[in-house]
């Protein structure tokens, strides 16, 4: 509901009560946007707010200081309705120099408030910025509020008693910003004032400066004497279930559920990784966790990552590896030698835009075709897809369920909006979850044709899988390998009977899963009508937003939302039957549209964008507009949304 | 090698009953034997025994060995075989590849097994030809090797994969070859020595390259050609008729005659296994003015890749709370009762 409802919050009105608010902090990427927004994330779930954030950030580590291409943004919704994705278009705008607000502005929403650093619009800013004028001169930004001052020379004042360098100084100001944000949404300073003592727990001097900056930020918003647009807004608290909730961002949430997978399997986690953007952060969470039975392994390459958690996981662990795209394509023949050799294992691609290596830190859906069909051969896999970060955490601990219990590999995909977003988390009583402990072969599993005892590692239980034999287990010596191999013996075998019932055993054990998942549901609308909007992934917040909004207009549309990917729930097919119209929207070029024509034979629609940035709801509403020109107020489905879509950099230096 | 309790086995319980499909003749029969024969000798559990291997006419060993085997990917073997032993240090485990496998597609790999240090042993069999694909020049081709794919020659310089291995940070480096007698003598050194041990073996492919090696492993010449390398004995051969000595001027390695005996005489220096030095001239020395050197050429032992993880693993855990409901936890978390909302 954000846009929709934010815009009560007219900057005009004194002191607004406001359902849902979005923010954008950006700055230079050395600005600390990224922690402003973070803190500002934290203090927004402490108030009761439900939020989503989205984190934009430019791929280079440092890029050059005041170029449009190094704007680094994040922006928050918050608000007290149920809140899934960060907004389409900011209320308020927060630009830490002239190229900030360059690249951010195309997407404010007309009316809403823009703050910006004077002090940082300078004439060599505002030229890197490519500005032959100060905007904030003149009437160009006529159409919004416009509260600038001097941020820096304030930031300077506040903290001059601690006697920083003009440097050190200056890098206070995301404090001072995040000070006066928390003013103007009424959130408490006290839990960024414990952060920032934690954090400077060695430098208390660095501590009371950027205290001190905060508090004057904040002070000014409370005794700002000017009467413009600076106004408090109040959010009031969101309902939610009663319960015990942090925020948590995708991969804090698949690193947790991973372990907890690893616990119920009751299984040591082996994880190998390799440093790739946006999946390395899965890595550096679960090296912390070695408590919890975890090694992790930073191997060589992608290749030799996943082929340890192979070696890992035919030693009796549980084998984990992750990455995103170009690292997964890598994997991909491994992942052929896990299909083929059985053995459980779980990888998760933190997908981001490509092809090769793409657009390392912006989101995209485009690694579908790879999770289900990216390996040479009939080489069937599970693949799982989880919505949101809190939803990873359910999706981790599935992926590892059906790992071990049908001795398979899996695929978990997230991608990077997931993965770097955050949302509070109602946090689960793993007391309750039901625990599918791994099982290994002790003795040998067959008799001979002579009565005597033998082994059959390829032999198959009601479900397919082969049994789990851990080296080291006295007399059920046996080889495996990528080679295929004879039913039960697993001994070398090429003949043209044994590879066809060895293909289809493999293709029969991932679809019987298909009878161990739950049937694929109705998230929001009914079971059957005119349009059923089908989605997967990370665009479960902006369809599920679109669908509510036209509903709330009388429009019969309904949301289903699909997590398992591969096999497909067994009454998907009869589901989408009775819908009259299919409508797809994903980050890709419309290929899961191609996954459900291909099962089903129906006119699956696409509506696809890989501009790097989720989906807007409104370019949603406007695709579900379009199947309904009978509902009254609607004006044909014709919707710009160019207005409202998060800007690209690119697109605004053109 | 690892701490064990030694079993006893016989030649016959390391066979398997799978069909050997190497090529009749092929040098890989004669390294199946040594490491059959050799087995037993280390009192070898089979239960704990595994053949890890990649892709080539060498990685079919596994099917053939009455243990634990993993035949994996091309040139992938030193990273599945990372992982088993980081999952469980306990396994022997013993690395099968070949030039191709071990140097071209998995050269990566092989440096950083080396380069870590996982216990193990890697028994590079280097036949100077690609030969499952139908002789291909390989990586340690000499140059001029006429392949299907080299029809004139091959122009490359080849790759020393003793040298390679002690570049890459290997601490045991040994060469043997296929139907050595002594073979099983490097194996049972290798075995013996904790940390990645690396072994070279020359090995005849019948087919594609035949008698490449003849020039060193002809019985006839062998004792003019060869040089078999023992820690702290003096460097002879030629029945003792000749030495290796230091040839101070140039840095380099001279052969010297010994006449009645007298290796000190003429300068021969004794072989310090823990040279890297020495163990770098060894290997470099040109074959032709100088004899092949086989044996234990290099081992010094260096903490292994696994105790080392686990032991960091045990000291990250020690004291650390294992409530999983507690890390969900972890962090600021709020309280919702209600619509009433409590910060904590």
């Amino acid at each position: 509901m954000a846009s929709q409802t934010a815009s009560t919050a007219a900057p005009d009105t004194p002191s607004g009560q406001t359902e849902a608010v979005v923010v954008r902090f950006a700055g230079d990427s050395g600005d600390g946007m990224q922690l402003t927004g973070g803190q500002f994330t934290l203090s927004t779930a402490l108030a009761g707010n439900d939020l989503a954030t989205f984190p934009d950030f430019p791929a280079e580590i440092r890029a050059p200081q005041g170029t449009l291409f190094g704007v680094s943004a994040f922006q928050i919704n918050f608000g007290s309705t149920a809140i899934e994705t960060a907004g389409d278009a900011p209320d308020v705008l927060v630009a830490m120099n002239p190229a900030a607000l360059k690249v951010n502005l195309a997407a404010l929403k007309p009316g809403g408030l823009i703050i910006a650093d004077t002090g940082e619009f300078t004439a060599r800013n505002l030229d890197k910025a490519k500005y032959d004028h100060n905007p904030l001169d003149g009437d160009e930004l006529a159409k919004w509020d416009v509260l600038a001052f001097d941020i820096s020379a304030l930031t300077l004042e506040a903290v001059k008693p601690f006697g920083l360098g003009n440097k050190e100084a200056l890098r206070c100001k995301n404090m001072w910003t995040l000070g006066l944000a928390l003013w103007m949404f009424d959130r408490s300073r006290e839990p960024i004032h414990d952060w920032l003592k934690q954090k400077f727990r060695k430098a208390p001097d660095l501590a009371e400066a950027n205290i001190a900056a905060l508090d004057a930020g904040h002070a000014y918003g409370e005794t700002a004497e000017i009467s413009g647009p600076l106004k408090q807004y109040h959010v009031a608290p969101v309902e939610s279930d009663p319960g015990l909730y942090r925020t948590i961002t995708g991969a804090e949430s698949i690193s947790l559920g991973l372990v907890a997978g690893a616990q119920l399997a009751e299984l040591p986690l082996f994880f190998g990784g390799y440093p790739i953007t946006p999946a390395s952060a899965i890595l550096h969470h679960l090296a912390n966790l070695k408590e919890f039975g975890v090694t992790t392994f930073q191997a060589e390459d992608e290749i030799a990552a996943i082929c340890a958690a192979i070696g890992a996981s035919y030693a009796g662990q549980l084998g984990i590896t992750s990455s995103s795209g170009p690292g997964i394509a890598l994997k991909g023949e491994a992942m052929g030698l896990a299909v083929m050799t059985e053995l459980p294992l779980v990888i998760v691609n933190s997908q981001r835009g490509g092809p090769s290596t793409g657009l390392p830190t912006k989101t995209e859906q485009s690694d579908l075709y790879q999770a289900v069909y990216g390996r040479n051969g009939d080489a069937p896999l599970p693949v799982i897809a989880a919505r949101s970060p809190a939803d990873a955490f359910e999706c981790a601990i599935e992926a590892c369920r059906l790992a071990v219990h049908y001795m398979t590999p899996v695929m978990l995909l997230t991608d990077g909006y997931i993965a770097n977003a955050a949302e509070p988390w109602k946090v689960p009583d793993p007391t309750g979850f039901a625990h599918f402990p791994a099982k290994f072969l002790s003795e040998k599993n067959a008799t001979d044709v002579d009565g005597n005892d033998t082994l059959l590692p390829f032999a198959r239980d009601e479900k397919g899988a082969r049994p789990w034999i851990k080296p080291g287990t006295p007399g059920l010596m046996h080889r495996i390998g990528g080679i295929e191999k004879a039913q039960g013996t697993g001994h070398i075998d090429y003949s043209p009977a044994n590879h066809q019932a060895m293909t289809d055993a493999r293709k029969d054990k991932i679809e019987g899963i298909a009878s161990d998942i739950p049937d694929q549901d109705v998230c929001m609308g009914n079971t059957s009508g005119k349009l059923a909007v089908v989605g997967w992934g990370s665009t479960f917040g902006p369809i599920h937003q679109a669908v509510r909004r036209a509903r709330k207009k009388g429009i019969d549309v309904s949301h289903i939302h699909v997590r398992h990917i591969w096999p497909l729930p067994k009454n998907m097919g009869e589901l989408l039957a009775g819908f009259d119209n299919v409508l797809i929207p994903e980050m890709n070029a419309g290929q899961f549209k191609t996954v459900l024509r291909d099962q089903f034979l129906i006119d699956a629609q696409s509506l696809t964008k890989t501009s790097g940035q989720p989906f807007a709801i409104a370019e949603i509403e406007a695709a579900i507009a379009a199947y309904f020109d009978d509902v009254d107020g609607n004006e044909g489905g014709q919707v710009d949304v160019n207005d409202t879509q998060l800007p690209s950099p690119e697109k605004a230096q053109s | 090698m690892n701490d064990m309790t030694p079993v006893t086995t016989t030649l016959k319980d390391w066979e398997t009953d799978q069909e050997v499909r190497w090529c009749p003749g092929c040098g890989d029969y004669a390294i199946l034997k040594a490491v059959q024969r050799t087995l037993p000798q280390l009192g070898a559990d089979p239960a704990n025994t595994v053949f890890i291997s990649g892709i080539g006419c060498s990685s079919r060993f596994p099917y053939y060995m009455e243990s634990y085997g993993f035949h994996t990917i091309h040139g992938r073997a030193p990273a599945v075989a990372t992982g088993v032993k980081l999952a469980n240090p306990d396994l022997d485990v013993w690395l099968v590849t070949g030039d191709g496998d071990g140097l071209s597609i998995g050269g990566n790999h092989m440096m950083h097994v080396l380069r870590r240090n996982v216990n193990m042993q890697i028994m590079l069999f280097n036949n100077e030809i690609y030969g499952l694909t139908k002789g291909q020049y390989s990586p340690t081709s000499r140059p001029g090797t006429t392949s299907p794919s080299t029809p004139a020659g091959s122009v490359e310089a080849p790759a020393s994969p003793c040298a390679f291995a002690l570049g890459s940070g290997a601490r045991f480096v040994a060469r043997g070859y296929d139907v050595s007698k002594d073979l099983p003598e490097v194996l049972k050194a290798a075995h013996a020595h904790k940390g990645a041990a690396f072994i070279e073996i020359f090995q005849n492919c019948i087919v594609y390259n035949k008698d490449v090696f003849d020039d060193f492993t002809q019985k006839k010449t062998a004792p003019e050609t060869q040089i078999w390398l023992t820690d702290g004995e003096p460097m002879l051969f030629a029945k003792g008729t000749k030495g290796l000595a230091l040839d101070t001027g140039t840095l380099t390695l001279k052969v010297v005659d010994v006449v009645d005996g007298d290796w000190q005489g003429a300068g021969v220096m004794t072989h310090n296994a823990k040279s890297k030095t020495l163990a770098h001239m060894l290997i470099e020395m040109p074959f032709g003015p100088f004899p092949m050197a086989l044996g234990v050429i290099y081992d010094n032992p260096a903490p292994v890749y696994e105790d080392m993880v686990h032991a960091r693993n045990a000291k990250d855990a020690a004291g650390k709370s294992t409530d999983f409901a507690a890390l969900l936890r972890k962090g600021q978390t709020w309280t919702v009762s209600g619509t009433a909302q409590d910060p904590i």
